[in-house]
């Protein structure tokens, strides 16, 4: 059973948005939220990286821990999804979380919130798989079509890399070897578990200055 | 006179048995720290896949792999 999780590449990220801009497109996201977006630390300045941040669908998701109508659920794949019949909009998961990930819609005058959305990995939620009702309020369910999410797919440099865990750390550790640098993996230690904590380990890799191995690494 | 009242009843019957059709629970009995919402289903279990894990599992494998440009575009 795949374990689903998002890895980005800040090497590789230029800031184009496509990502943002897929999953607007494919949920149809209403103005205001924000499932993905693209966070530039250092910017203009010597260092500048880019780094596509949604939710990571943690191991042990802090946003689980606080709900207080315990609306969130984790699926067979590890992605951590949430009913929006039981959710209240009381922004709990959005101050627990580590990645800012859950959004509110305005839902009236005054900054009145509404319930909770978030990325959902391309899930859908617990409604008839691929029915109207999901896509309305879920946004599209692309992993019970066999596809992985769109902001991974559309990701044109392939800095965003969604799907499997252990196979998204072989294609990491790969592309690492070859260029031979940066080995870090922006919140795989937050989302998947420091080494020792008992979850998954951030990929392996060579140490920066590690020459590249003959033949580009292409096999 | 008494079919007046028979109606009446019958009617005030059929006001009392109908009366409770829209009612939904207003309130929801909390388990603390068990998920409280509907079930969901796997993503394999509708069409196109109809239960049929190992073909959902390879399709997203194959999926998974593309994202590897040495592989993909390599040899």
């Amino acid at each position: 059973m795949a374990r689903m999780k998002f890895l980005c590449d800040a090497e590789r990220c230029i800031e184009c948005n496509g990502c943002v801009t897929a999953c607007k497109q494919e949920h149809e996201i209403p103005w205001g939220v924000n499932r993905r977006r693209v966070v530039t630390v250092n910017d203009g300045v010597p260092g500048e990286r880019s780094i596509s941040v949604a939710c990571m669908h943690c191991s042990d998701a802090p946003c689980m821990a606080v709900c207080p109508v315990d609306c969130f659920y984790k699926t067979g794949e590890g992605v951590v999804l949430h009913d929006k019949d039981l959710c209240i909009g009381c922004g709990y998961c959005f101050y627990a979380c580590p990645f800012g990930a859950p959004q509110f819609p305005q839902a009236g005058a005054f900054g009145v919130r509404g319930k909770m959305d978030k990325c959902t990995f391309c899930a859908g939620g617990p409604e008839k798989d691929m029915s109207d009702a999901e896509f309305k309020k879920y946004g599209r369910n692309r992993l019970a079509e066999g596809k992985l999410p769109a902001c991974a797919e559309m990701c044109s440099t392939k800095a965003l890399l969604g799907g499997d865990g252990d196979v998204l750390a072989d294609i990491y550790r790969q592309r690492v070897t070859v260029r031979g640098k940066s080995g870090e993996v922006w919140g795989w230690a937050t989302a998947y578990g420091a080494p020792g904590s008992g979850g998954q380990q951030p990929p392996r890799t060579a140490p920066a200055g590690t020459p590249a191995p003959a033949g580009g690494g292409k096999s | 006179m008494t079919g007046t009242v028979a109606r009446l009843i019958i009617v005030a019957a059929g006001a009392m048995a109908l009366a409770a059709c829209g009612e939904r629970p207003q309130v929801v009995n909390y388990k603390q720290g068990t998920y409280q919402g509907k079930p969901d289903t796997p993503p394999f279990a509708s069409a196109p896949y109809n239960g049929n894990e190992q073909q959902w599992d390879n399709a997203i494998r194959t999926r998974n792999l593309t994202q590897n440009e040495y592989k993909r575009i390599g040899d």
